[in-house]
């Protein structure tokens, strides 16, 4: 097989300018609510201010006098419109307890945003108008939003039918842990409470139905990560064939994992629009989006070390109770068990154990938001090592590096296989980087002064699992689908390439790497590359983009495409040349027969395949090939990150001075855009570390309901990041890459809180929750002044 | 209905609208100016912004009837025969977006800057552009961006 080492092409690894850009800056971008088709209505959802409320009667007769107004539904008057209930396509227990979840309640409303009615009219101002004249009769119910209270004995209960809250308990169990524990010379116990976060891509989801009532199609354009499970999921839901259904995302503004989702607005407004035979739009606001799109964590975690009295880490014990919401959405329980591999990072142990139980709250459903279970194991493991560092009194970089896993592939307590990687070789880089002993040198003299702002200095030594993910493992764990993905590769006969990509990109810039990794095997320039996404008409088979595995998985299957255009152009070539296939070299797109001048480019070959004047006998005419690559492993990025912050020891007010990142996301395709993932990650995980935070009251209200109460940060509350690379190729696929979406995440939250800890401790306070706000700041300080 | 008229990349149109619908609806809706986009509903995330008599607002807090005898600019405006504004150059140039959803705003509230202030300190773009959400580029590129426009 070829190597990472044998591309030479002029591409990979270069930062190419994006071909997405010159749209987007001008204004062109095709975003949902920029589609609008003759005849369109438009949808607007009533939704129950309550968190927990019987729905006695829903009066529709006001709201469909309005003017404007076509129609108006409740739960009820669509019950027989939908084949089945919104899916969850990962119930991850065979005694998983998952109520049916329609688009619309009807029995009972769950959260305070549940859908009970919807309004359709002529405009997107008389729905609006005309739902708010729908009088929906509640009962309030006793409401239950804290995760560890609605698992309790006597919690008000969601889903009357299971008489608990509790949807399921899973275990991961290796190892002599009860034995480590007993023998350890030291251990460390730690509770961490992982704050619910709101996803906020800035463009609020968007969907538009075109039916075809003569040929039953439906079209559904949709802000969407995964248009191709939504056509499979779209099928199922609306009870027609998968045929008959094409789901476009056309230019999407960010996604974050929010819009990995099948959502009640989308089935709602197919329904609607088969029903009505129109075409139906339905445009989130951004107060709406704070409740009617998942949220992220919510997670209570007790994680334990037991370890030798060096600091060598010899068993780790998690227990997390995990927040469903009040539904299972898409993936929403398998999100925590995506870290339940993970929560002895990058260090080398004995013994394994993690217990994770899913609980329904009266609150919006979780689901995967950037990251998705791996930046919380990140943050307990990391947390807890510098506790165990400061329980023995040594550095925190002493006692990681007596733990890191040092030989690749690994194979972790956990059960999993590291690719590669090299963890002392990016910890070396971000201590130098940072120049880690001066910024200790600053500390302590700082304290020793009694300055007014104190230094803190966090490390996050992270390593994660991404690139979902070989087929097998997903089914051995009960996710609902495969992790495949497809690609294909098609030379028009006058040379152009049009690549079809099963991946749909958000802002990743998937049109321009992957224009370079197919310039880069045909020698030619990636402007004479077309890559089409994002369109089940046009590429019939594909996964989507989550869990950083366009690249790793879809980029890999366009490698193996390619390959297989050039296995076919092998053959014509060596026909038309008159020569033996095994006498051709090829390079750069070009087959010179061996010791000769005596050749063709690929392009060539291309156009004689059209033109089918002289193929050898039996060939088909024609140069496209499709490849679906099944990965063997998941991708393992890793690195070191490290920051600085400084706290007013009067004030608590904490700001974030220093940020270096060394990431190994093994071989870079466009290191300008990996660099933005990097950024992008990196501030989300700041942003939970010092400001973001959901919070409900105790009636089950969103206190922080939209962006004035929850704090997104913009450029004044962030600094410019410090960023650097160490490479370990993954050595299971051709071109050695890894994921890289998610790792900023989920090593920056922790990096950040840790630095923070680490000023604090110095004044005897170690325990503080997230976001780490000037008030938690300040109260944790004058706890320790008592 | 009230009858205004507004300049809208040098083109001036006439309008009857309702007193209620805000000015980025006007663009988008009636105008056909899609370029600019509709992020939030408090005024924070300034996906909306353009220019208005040459000063950056957030078009969803200006009643369009606000903007009767204004002369605005909106992202489909700031190309000149075909070239991109050196503002727009620089993005693209510095990697400065990723999805593109806050890049209309960005790219103008940061003309808005430049033509106040040309040679911005990185303290000063950051408070600058405080009133525009961007939750991809983590604002890194952003900053870089402005910083390569005031030197170009």
């Amino acid at each position: 097989m070829t190597t990472a080492e044998t591309q030479t092409g002029a591409y990979i690894g270069t930062s190419v300018p994006r071909k997405e850009d010159r749209a987007l800056l001008t204004g062109r971008g095709r975003y949902v609510d920029n589609l609008s088709v003759p005849g369109m209505l438009w949808l607007a959802v009533v939704r129950s201010p309550h968190a927990h409320a019987r729905i006695k009667k829903v009066d529709l007769k006001a709201a469909r006098a309005a003017e404007g107004v076509v129609a108006a539904y409740s739960g009820d008057d669509l019950a027989g419109d939908f084949a089945g209930p919104l899916p969850c396509a990962w119930l991850v227990t065979e005694d998983i307890k998952a109520p049916a979840h329609w688009p619309l309640a009807r029995d009972k409303a769950r959260y305070a945003g549940d859908g009970v009615a919807v309004v359709v009219a002529e405009s997107r101002a008389a729905a609006k108008d005309a739902a708010e004249l729908v009088a929906v009769d509640y009962e309030p119910l006793p409401a239950v939003t804290e995760v560890e209270a609605a698992a309790a004995d006597g919690a008000p209960v969601l889903h009357d039918d299971f008489g608990t809250n509790v949807s399921y308990v899973w275990k991961l169990d290796a190892g002599e842990v009860e034995r480590c524990f007993a023998d350890a010379a030291v251990t460390v116990k730690e509770r961490y409470f992982q704050t619910r976060l709101i996803p906020n891509a800035i463009e609020p989801r968007g969907v538009l139905v075109q039916p075809n009532p003569a040929t039953g199609e439906l079209a559904l354009f949709t802000s969407t990560q995964v248009p191709h499970i939504l056509r499979t999921l779209s099928a199922m839901v609306m009870g027609v064939p998968e045929s008959k259904i094409r789901v476009v995302a056309p230019d999407v503004g960010g996604g974050f994992g929010s819009k990995l989702n099948f959502y009640a607005e989308e089935a709602l407004a197919m329904a609607i629009a088969r029903k009505l035979g129109r075409p139906v739009k339905w445009i989130e606001e951004r107060s709406e989006a704070y409740v009617a799109t998942i949220h992220g964590r919510d997670v209570v975690q007790e994680i334990e070390l037991a370890a030798t009295a060096e600091g060598k880490v010899t068993a780790v014990r998690t227990r997390l109770t995990a927040a469903m919401g009040a539904y299972l959405q898409l993936v929403t329980p398998g999100v925590p068990l995506l870290g339940a591999w993970l929560y002895a990072g990058c260090y080398d142990v004995a013994a394994y154990s993690f217990q994770c139980t899913g609980v329904f709250t009266n609150t919006t459903p979780t689901d995967a938001y950037r990251g998705a279970g791996r930046p919380e194991a990140t943050y307990a493991i990391e947390r807890a090592m510098d506790a165990l560092a400061r329980k023995l009194g040594k550095d925190p970089v002493e006692v990681r590096r007596l733990n890191f896993i040092k030989e690749f592939p690994a194979t972790i307590a956990s059960g999993l296989t590291i690719d590669s990687g090299d963890y002392h070789a990016s910890l070396d880089k971000a201590l130098a980087l940072s120049g880690y002993e001066a910024l200790r040198a600053e500390q302590k003299a700082r304290k020793e002064r009694g300055d007014v702002k104190q230094l803190g200095i966090g490390l996050s030594t992270y390593n994660e699992m991404c690139g979902l993910a070989p087929s097998r493992i997903l089914g051995a764990i009960r996710f609902g689908s495969g992790g495949w993905d497809a690609a294909t590769v098609r030379f028009l006969p006058t040379g152009t390439v049009q690549v079809i990509t099963g991946t749909s990109p958000h802002g990743q810039g998937h049109e321009t790497s992957w224009s370079q990794i197919v310039a880069d095997r045909f020698g030619i320039s990636p402007d004479e590359v077309e890559v089409l996404h994002g369109d089940t008409a046009i590429s019939p088979m594909g996964m989507d983009t989550y869990g950083s595995r366009s690249l790793a998985v879809g980029g890999v299957a366009l490698w193996h495409a390619a390959e297989k255009v050039i296995v076919k152009a092998r053959t014509i070539v060596a026909h038309q040349l008159e020569a033996a296939e095994d006498d051709l070299e090829y390079a750069n797109g070009r087959f010179t027969v061996k010791g000769t001048d005596k050749g063709m480019h690929v392009k060539e070959a291309a156009l004689a395949a059209w033109l089918a004047h002289n193929l050898p006998d039996g060939l088909e005419p024609g140069l496209e090939e499709t490849a679906v690559y099944d990965p063997p492993n998941f991708s393992w990025p890793g690195g070191a990150h490290v920051s600085v912050v400084e706290v007013d020891t009067e004030t608590g007010d904490t700001r974030l001075v220093r940020y270096v990142a060394v990431d190994d996301v093994g071989k870079v395709i466009n290191p300008s855009i990996v660099d933005g993932q990097i950024h992008g990650g990196v501030a989300q995980g700041i942003a939970a570390a010092l400001y973001e935070e959901a919070a409900y009251d105790e009636d089950g209200n969103l206190t922080t309901p939209n962006m004035t109460g929850y704090l997104v940060p913009s450029a004044a509350d962030l600094i410019s990041f410090e960023t650097a690379r160490t490479e370990s190729p993954s050595p299971t696929n051709p071109m050695g890459v890894k994921g890289v979406g998610e790792t900023g995440t989920i090593a920056a939250t922790v990096c950040v809180m840790n630095a923070v800890v680490d000023c604090l401790a110095q004044f005897g306070v170690d325990d503080l929750q997230l976001p780490a706000t000037p008030e938690r700041v300040w109260r944790a300080l004058e706890e320790a002044r008592r | 209905m009230r009858r205004v008229a507004i300049t809208v990349n040098g083109a001036r149109h006439e309008l009857e609208l309702e007193p209620r619908e805000l000015l980025v609806y006007v663009l988008r809706e009636r105008l056909g100016l899609t370029g600019t986009n509709v992020g939030c509903d408090t005024s924070s995330c300034g996906a909306c912004t353009v220019l208005l008599n040459g000063e950056s607002v957030k078009s969803c807090t200006v009643l369009g009837v606000q903007a009767d005898g204004t002369d605005i600019t909106t992202i489909e405006g700031l190309v000149t025969n075909g070239e991109l504004h050196p503002v727009q150059q620089a993005f693209h140039e510095s990697h400065a977006l990723q999805c593109g959803y806050c890049t209309p705003g960005m790219v103008l509230a940061t003309v808005s800057l430049l033509a106040e202030s040309p040679h911005p300190s990185e303290e000063e773009i950051r408070s600058a552009l405080d009133g525009n959400l961007c939750r991809c580029t983590g604002y890194h590129n952003i900053v870089k961006a402005v910083q390569a426009a005031a030197g170009a």
